[in-house]
């Protein structure tokens, strides 16, 4: 669900990925209301400190798991409502440091489409996204890798456009991320230069996402190539520990599956994988989800809701 | 279409107003600090007693030239010329320098500190390179910053430029060269008007101490320092405080007291301190042949002991057969049941991992990327000597006497914890997680608590309406290293103990040196 914003809130940690979320090409209809459990494991052995790989047998393979609740409302059928919460924990397998385990942000999103039109043999989609993000608690961000989150609120703009010729798909994506400061339990420190003050300036964020597929009625697949650049920050320096405003880069190459049976069309399942191939300041994850979402009607007296993926 | 124009205009404009309203540029909390407005002027800190000079005589400073003569009136114009072509870049340099050169000399150091304040990567057999001196910028940096070695670059800093003031007041008061604002009434004045004779200056003694201290402990760092000194210089020169003559005679006064320093730290031991393979070795066997266990790097690949022969170092406040006399009793066996019962302690605290002890636990780590406690301890004397309103004599006295005491507990506390070697409780019990990483040297005594103990004696004489709060914040830092998960109740407590004791010293010079 809320996918880019968990992504802007890790480092050495997990790169989320969800189908059914507020970076693809899906809209629910009218009074739909779609709600469901989701889960993700990530966990990496190698990381990059600044633009150098290493691992660190002080470390060991980094885990995190979450585990969130997230939904879909559709106020209209071209304009839905999305947000998720989820509780992350952390683990190092080696060494001494302490896991971290908490709930993390709340994450909201509009939405909207402004624009549909037959083009040639498909049809062309436009969509506007606006997203804001904010810790729920008050979690520790500056102790990474464990930090469960970075603490930042977070507002989102995105540009998203998508062209469907039968069951075949493109959908790409940009954004922006404004990132607010940070306050950490420390009163100074050091990046390239000595901070003597405990706030934290936070660079913004830019992601640009690629998907291509098959989207039918019963079953979605589709391959995602997704990059993040942090704009601003700095690197790691030999054999630091990492800082949350380090420049945090990532390219990762995915696949979501999203299956809806025909028996029980509120229902839809969920999964899919992804890896980072190029990193900068943050962790080689591999990352694998799931979830599982089921589909209401607010509406009374209206038809029959018979697919929540519908896109036209 | 027209629609879809509309909601990207909203969005843009949206983002760029919340950009704009959210600037997020981050000011340190010493930015704003006042221009130094001495309360008195310490006119008689001439007489004050030196740390290491017998007397401020021992340097020779040269008369300066009559205020009438036409070079020193091509000095005043080269003020005025500055002053004529400020730019906001020499106001903002002027701002910075006027809050005070040993408060900034100070954060320079620190800053220092927390760049080179990272343990070298291993090699590929596993073991650790040691950072050189004589080549510094080749990996790894010299020097590894550490907690002992960096609170001995501030004991050397601090002391050499108060001793380059103590010389400075001296030379001062037998000149009584009048300052150019004082000689000229139409040179501008940038800063708070003084009764100060304005030769030798003060901030270039300040700066010459610095600069040479800094050449022996930070070596691969001289264009940045280089950089930091030309601009205080100037600062000074264009806030109307002195004129080039008094810039140089304080400079070369500075780098004169400086260099005695210098040869002291040459031949303090302190080069020695990171041990043999075979010294470590032995610490492990002796500590064996008492019939404890001894204490085990926790990294890997195994790191040596961090500078396990500093308790070697000569002192500042003491000898060393004191150093010795200041080592306190063992720590538990680590058979015992008390050793049994404490790690059990630690480990309830490190279940119970509070935020609020992450809090506590964060606030006080200073570890790798840090200034280091002896850093934090003067970042926290500084904040508070800024409300005093101290001379630049006074500031370096204070932070001397501080410094020097730190110092001194690390001297006191890696003695003890490599003569126990005394293991950490995550070797005891390896349930045991850590909210901080631990550092590598044994445990008995805390360092964090040898140096609060020590910063909370020295600091509470020098300003006793703040005695309790200091004493409360030794405590916390001490008990910080508890709920980590680092250190065992008998380290923070005797800790905070041995570090009273090494601190008294330090009261008992501030007693005796002329300046109370």
């Amino acid at each position: 669900m809320s996918k880019k914003i968990l992504i802007a809130a890790i480092v050495l940690l997990p790169l989320l990925g969800m189908a059914q979320t507020d970076i693809d090409a899906i809209m629910m209809e009218k009074k739909a209301l779609c709600v469901g459990p989701m889960y993700s494991y990530s966990s990496w052995k190698n990381y990059w400190e600044g633009t150098l790989k290493r691992d660190n047998e002080n470390l060991g393979t980094v885990s995190t798991q979450m585990i969130g609740v997230m939904g879909t409302y559709g106020v209209s059928k071209k304009l839905n409502v999305l947000f998720g919460a989820p509780y992350v924990i952390t683990k190092a397998s080696a060494g001494t440091l302490h896991g971290q385990k908490g709930i993390q942000d709340l994450s909201l999103f509009v939405k909207y489409v402004p624009y549909r039109k037959k083009l040639g043999d498909g049809i062309f989609t436009l969509f506007a996204i606006g997203g804001f993000s904010t810790p729920l608690t008050n979690y520790v961000a500056d102790f990474l890798p464990m930090s469960i989150g970075l603490h930042t609120s977070n507002l989102l703009a995105r540009g998203m456009v998508d062209y469907q010729v039968n069951n075949l798909f493109v959908t790409g994506s940009a954004t922006y991320v404004y990132r607010s400061n940070i306050k950490i339990d420390r009163t100074s420190y050091y990046t390239t230069e000595m901070h003597y003050t405990d706030e934290v300036e936070m660079p913004d964020m830019a992601t640009f996402n690629l998907r291509l597929g098959y989207r039918s009625y019963h079953l979605i697949a589709e391959a995602v190539l997704n990059n993040m650049t942090t704009l601003g920050g700095f690197d790691i320096t030999r054999n630091n520990m990492p800082f949350p405003s380090n420049r945090m880069n990532a390219t990762t190459a995915g696949v979501n599956v999203k299956y809806t049976p025909a028996f029980v069309p509120q229902l839809s399942i969920v999964g899919g994988g992804n890896y980072v191939l190029k990193g900068r300041n943050v962790g080689q994850a591999l990352t694998v989800d799931a979830a599982i979402f089921y589909a209401f009607s607010l509406a009374h007296k209206e038809k029959k809701l018979t697919n929540n993926n519908q896109t036209k | 279409m027209k629609k879809l124009f509309f909601s990207l205009t909203t969005v843009v404009a949206t983002l760029v107003i919340v950009i704009v309203a959210c600037s997020k540029s981050v000011s340190g909390r010493t930015d704003e600090a006042p221009a130094l407005n001495p309360a008195t002027i310490d006119v008689n800190a001439g007489d004050w007693k030196p740390v290491l000079l017998a007397a401020p005589t021992d340097i020779t400073v040269a008369a300066p030239i009559a205020t009438n003569t036409p070079e020193y009136i091509a000095q005043i114009n080269e003020i005025k010329a500055w002053q004529h072509n400020i730019s906001d870049e020499d106001k903002a340099i002027v701002k910075y320098w006027s809050a005070g050169a040993v408060l900034r000399w100070n954060e320079i150091l620190r800053e220092l500190v927390a760049k080179h304040n990272l343990p070298p990567y291993q090699n590929d057999d596993g073991t650790y390179p040691i950072p050189s001196a004589a080549n510094p910028l080749a990996y790894p940096q010299f020097p590894f910053a550490n907690p002992p070695y960096a609170a001995r670059a501030y004991a050397y800093v601090s002391a050499a430029q108060y001793d380059a003031l103590v010389t400075t007041w001296y030379y001062k008061r037998l000149y009584n060269r009048k300052s150019p604002y004082a000689v000229d009434s139409s040179v501008n004045v940038m800063i708070p008007r003084s009764d100060l004779p304005s030769y030798p200056s003060e901030d270039a003694a300040v700066e010459g101490a610095a600069v040479e201290t800094l050449k022996l402990l930070f070596p691969g760092d001289q264009d940045f320092i280089q950089q930091k000194a030309e601009e205080h210089k100037r600062a000074r020169i264009i806030a109307g405080a002195n004129v080039r003559s008094d810039i140089d005679a304080g400079e070369a006064l500075g780098k004169a007291v400086a260099q005695k320093f210098v040869a002291r730290a040459r031949g303090d031991r302190a080069g020695a301190a990171v041990g043999t393979p075979a010294g470590w070795a032995q610490l492990e066997t002796d500590c064996i042949a008492k019939g404890e266990m001894p204490w085990y790097s926790l990294e890997l690949p195994k790191r040596p002991p961090m500078l396990p022969v500093f308790g070697k170092v000569k002192a500042f406040l003491f000898d060393s057969l004191t150093a010795i006399s200041l080592r306190p009793g063992p720590p538990p066996s680590t058979s015992s049941q008390q050793m049994k019962d404490e790690t059990e302690e630690i480990y309830n605290y490190t279940k119970n991992d509070t935020r609020e002890h992450y809090r506590i636990v964060h606030f006080w780590a200073d570890g790798v990327g840090t200034y280091t406690p002896s850093g934090h301890w003067d970042a926290i004397a500084a904040e508070d000597f800024i409300k005093e309103n101290y001379s630049e004599v006074r500031w370096a006295r204070n932070l001397a006497l501080l410094n020097m005491s730190l110092m001194d507990a690390a001297i006191v506390c890696w003695d003890t914890k490599n003569f126990y070697f005394n293991p950490r409780p995550s070797q005891m019990n390896p349930a045991i997680k850590t909210l901080t990483g631990v550092p590598n040297f044994p445990a008995y005594i805390s360092g964090h608590s040898t140096f609060s103990g020590a910063a909370a004696t020295v600091l509470g004489h020098l300003l006793p309406s703040n005695a309790d709060k200091y004493t409360a914040m030794a405590r916390e830092a001490s008990l910080s290293r508890m709920y980590a998960g680092i250190h065992y109740r008998s380290d923070c407590e005797k800790g905070l103990e041995v570090g009273t004791n090494v601190g008294n010293y330090a009261v008992q010079r501030a007693q005796t040196d002329g300046a109370e």
